[in-house]
């Protein structure tokens, strides 16, 4: 068990490793940074003297060292566009974006493992099929249109949130609401197919034959077994949720990292994006190290062998 | 005694649920059929130029609406231009785009997991190592950046897309792969003197092709909303194009007064990615394709 | 000897096909009831219609169902899980997947006495479970509580499946081929325990098996299952002494009996394979493999009477067979 968890930490590591690598050269795509960040109506002088100025004359390798260093003790820069340090900006905006992630998946597992299980004991009826019918729907959704729509119906014509922006409570249900869109389809699914296999289980046929409630059976029996690669996936899905907030904070002007991320591309703020992503990816890694760390909690097979 | 013991399922409940399959698959169908149809003849079916402006006749509402014209079945947007020709338009967008992605990630991600899947040990690792690290970037804010960075075009979107999702392609690839590699007919045309590319391009290849086919429709959706996504930010399909996500972003400063100019682009969007889906389902269902990761 | 369970006219339905048909039988207080026959014929599906554990989409009708003499047709399901684990248990074939991994050996044991005796405290639970553990010859009991099935062998689990039917001291444990997934030393363990507990504790057992070397060994009385009936029923020296339906006689002319079965002799065998009944069939099901098949045989079979309390299900006369002996 240790020796597995060691494992993942290794891969973990090179995950990051590499994830900063990315994050680096992502912004070197353009070519050349200096006259980006100068801007169009630039002098050839002001190239210059930016390219000195953020170190751009020196070679690739020693920049991309720097920036690992840096990035390593949590400094990532100063944005050209806020005049802040990137680090102060992050640390800003992070809450939001991490408080809407988990409004999101809270909305998410409160719909979809209920539906799966429902979907599981009602099997080939019409139950099921609607069911099925409801994950494909948010699957097809649009993000951002279903965002605009909420907007209008509860916006503006039943006037029951907020439209948009930062500020209360209020205004991270519709996007929790949206972004759970994203994570109920498969949080359903894996549900409900683990909860057929668990009810065919011969387990479940043993508690039956101990007599036991319906609801024991169910619950306790069931969905305990059928809950351990759920309770995983939805720590990844909090993971991919995060690195999709961007489109539903923009639709919303939620200022969380998201938001952040997108004022910074549209202004050539490179190294907040850069910054953004790596955050972002870290925390993916983090989260799937939970959820291997949660697998082997909930796994007693994995504990204790 | 396990067949008389534990059918779940009876008989005419089987029945039913492959009733309901096909009934998907016919749904699907139809509507991929459809809007590739759309798309293909675009140019004859659109009853105006989808970049003529007019700003005599902007925001006009569809013709079953009070003030819609039957000159403008779907009405006019903010610039007096057809909506029915924008949307025609747009279909092609989309499915140019789905398919284009679809072939890039696609022959990116066969290729590692059916490497992958074959060689095993360290092949495997690398194959497995990319596919995590991938797995960790955020699609959506990546190719907003990129995009961000080098200028939106038509061609970066695709390609930006296509380095990006080729992830389940290589997962699946992959696992099918590793079925099929220890199987006796592989064995047999190993001994039979063939070689590793012949083996892997004639035997390997046409076997997995079919649960390739499950993951390509359920990537071509998928490339198709992040297109509109990136587009209806901004940073995708550039302005004039009539890309369904740019519709949406350009109808959205009106949709508080005239809500069917986000809704018709809209839900053409969403019943093109519910029928690609519904394809995509029926054929998983009948493959019996594993896609949990 | 009382009944305490009497089934009659069971018919138990999977859509089209007709798993049990009209099968028959009683299990009286205290004794050990074997049901036999070869896969496919019904024995499972039978213990699982007595349970009210069909799968869902199974049809059950009986001209009779009863326990004790309350009638089980018409219980609702939370009335059968009242009865279930607390005075009927039932165990099964595949004890390495019929504990559930999530937990302990002591929460599912606990749990059974926890929800039939509302007054037991958790103590007394415990205890009960220790008590039964070391009962059915598991070393260290409480230990073992503490354990997830996955750290026991098969061996260990189907001991804990036994002692966890056992918690409320039930009339009737049904047990549905508890030994065929197990090796061979250890199946006749289990065999010992189960004879010994059913003596030591006065239970009925219904035992299910396909195996009539453990039926001639714990067995007071002898049901043959064939095509979803019970072709012949007989105290068990009777049946082993003189079977009467041919379906048996082919059954025991298949077990090698030393002393009986000279060393260079073949033994016998039945041709062909238990069929698939479709609803409204008529006639003896048996016919297509019997060599005693007659034109009577697609008509209806009278169940005729052999000896004391020995039936069988058959055209031919009960005396049919003194000319011809078993596996001759």
């Amino acid at each position: 068990m240790a020796r597995f968890l060691l494992r993942r930490l290794v891969v973990a590591l090179l995950v990051a490793a590499t994830v900063m690598t990315v994050s680096f050269l992502l912004t070197r795509l353009s070519g050349d940074l200096a006259i980006s960040i100068a801007g169009p109506n630039a002098t050839q002088e002001d190239v210059d003297l930016i390219r000195r100025a953020y170190g751009l004359d020196r070679p690739l390798w020693v920049q991309y060292l720097d920036w690992m260093g840096r990035a390593l003790t949590g400094d990532f820069g100063e944005s050209y566009f806020f005049k802040d340090r990137v680090s102060n900006l992050i640390a800003e905006r992070l809450p939001v974006t991490v408080s809407l992630g988990l409004v999101g998946l809270g909305i998410a597992l409160a719909v979809g493992p209920p539906l799966g299980i429902v979907a599981a004991v009602r099997e080939n009826t019409w139950v099921d099929r609607a069911v099925m019918l409801v994950a494909l729907i948010g699957q097809a959704m649009p993000s951002f249109w279903l965002g605009l729509i909420l907007m209008i119906v509860l916006g503006l014509n039943l006037g029951w949130l907020p439209i948009s922006g930062t500020g209360s409570w209020e205004h991270y249900v519709m996007p929790g609401i949206v972004l759970s869109f994203s994570a109920i389809p498969s949080l359903m699914r894996l549900t409900r197919s683990g909860m057929i296999d668990a009810l065919a289980s011969d387990y479940i046929r043993t508690a039956r034959a101990k007599g036991l409630s319906r609801l024991s059976i169910l619950v306790k029996h069931g969905f305990r077994n059928a809950a351990i690669p759920v309770v995983s996936i939805a720590a990844v899905q909090l993971g991919f949720m995060l690195g999709g907030s961007i489109v539903i904070e923009t639709v919303f002007a939620l200022h969380g990292v998201g938001f952040l991320a997108w004022e910074s591309i549209s202004k050539n703020d490179f190294p907040v994006v850069q910054a953004v992503v790596l955050v972002l990816a870290l925390i993916y890694v983090g989260l799937t190290l939970l959820a291997d760390l949660l697998n082997a909690v909930l796994d007693p097979r994995l504990r204790t062998a | 005694m396990s067949e008389a013991v534990l059918p779940g399922v009876t008989v005419p409940e089987r029945r039913r649920g492959r009733l309901l399959r096909d009934s998907g698959l016919v749904l699907g169908g139809l509507i991929v059929g459809f809007v590739t149809l759309v798309a293909v003849l675009g140019p004859w079916l659109a009853p105006y130029d989808p970049f003529a402006i007019d700003l005599t006749r902007r925001l006009v509402p569809p013709a079953w609406m009070e003030g819609g014209t039957p000159e403008n079945l779907l009405g006019t947007d903010q610039l007096g231009r057809d909506y029915l020709s924008r949307l025609i338009y747009g279909a092609r967008i989309s499915m140019v785009i789905g398919v284009l992605t679809v072939v890039t990630s696609g022959l990116i991600g066969t290729t590692m997991g059916v490497l992958g899947g074959y060689f095993g040990g360290r092949v495997d690792d690398v194959v497995v190592f990319a596919i995590t690290a991938r797995l960790s970037i955020p699609v959506v804010l990546v190719a907003l950046a990129v995009v961000g960075l080098m200028g939106s075009s038509f061609t970066l979107v695709i390609l930006v897309l296509g380095l990006l999702l080729w992830d389940r392609f290589a997962v699946v690839a992959r696992s099918t792969t590793m079925q099929i590699r220890n199987l006796d007919y592989v064995a047999a045309a190993w001994c039979a003197g063939c070689s590793r590319a012949s083996i892997l391009l004639r035997e390997i290849l046409p076997n997995i092709a079919s649960h390739l086919a499950v993951v390509a429709t359920l990537e071509m959706a998928l490339a198709i909303l992040l297109e509109a996504a990136l587009s209806f930010l901004g940073l995708g399909v550039p302005a004039p194009l009539p890309s369904w996500g740019l519709m949406i972003a350009e109808a959205k400063e009106y949709m508080f007064f005239s809500p069917w100019v986000i809704m018709i682009p809209g839900i053409a969007l969403f019943v093109l990615v519910l029928g690609i889906n519904l394809l995509g389902d029926a054929l998983r269902d009948m493959l019996g394709t594993d896609l949990s990761r | 000897m009382s009944a305490l369970l009497e089934v009659a006219g069971l018919h138990v339905r999977f859509g089209e096909v007709a798993a049990v048909r009209g099968a028959s039988l009683v299990v009286a207080r205290g004794e050990t009831h074997c049901l036999v026959g070869e896969s496919g014929c019904g024995k499972s599906v039978t213990a699982l219609a007595v349970m009210g554990l069909l799968a869902r989409g199974a049809r059950r009708a009986a001209e009779r169902l009863a326990f004790a003499g309350q009638d089980l047709r018409d219980l609702s399901d939370r009335a059968m899980s009242r009865l279930r684990g607390d005075r009927m248990a039932m165990i099964f074939q595949e004890p390495m997947t019929s504990l559930n991994p999530s937990y302990t050996i002591g929460s599912q044991m606990t749990e059974v006495l926890r929800r039939h005796r509302p007054g037991a405290t958790r103590a007394q639970a415990v205890d009960r479970a220790v008590e039964l553990l070391g009962r059915v010859g598991i070393t260290a009991p409480g230990m073992r509580l503490g354990q997830y099935p996955h750290q026991l062998s098969g061996g260990l689990r189907q001991r804990v499946m036994i002692a966890m039917a056992l918690m409320c001291e039930p009339e009737l444990l049904i047990a549905d081929e508890p030994t065929t997934a197990l090796d061979v030393t250890v199946q006749a363990q289990i065999l010992r325990l189960l004879a010994g507990l059913q003596r030591d504790l006065g239970l009925a057992i219904l035992l299910i098996t396909h195996d009539l070397g453990i039926v001639a060994r714990v067995a007071h009385r002898v049901s043959v299952m064939y095509a979803g009936e019970v072709v012949e029923s007989a105290p068990t020296a009777a049946l082993f002494a003189a079977p009467r339906h041919p379906y048996t006689r082919g059954l025991l002319s298949c077990v090698p009996v030393p002393g009986k079965v000279r060393r260079d002799q073949p033994l016998g065998s039945i041709p062909g394979v238990v069929p698939r009944i479709p609803p409204g069939f008529a006639g003896c099901a048996f016919r297509d493999r019997c060599a005693h098949a007659r034109a009577e045989c697609s008509g209806d079979v009278p169940r005729r009477a052999a000896g004391p309390e020995h039936e069988f299900l058959c055209t031919l006369a009960p005396d049919w067979a003194r000319a011809e002996p078993v596996a001759a």
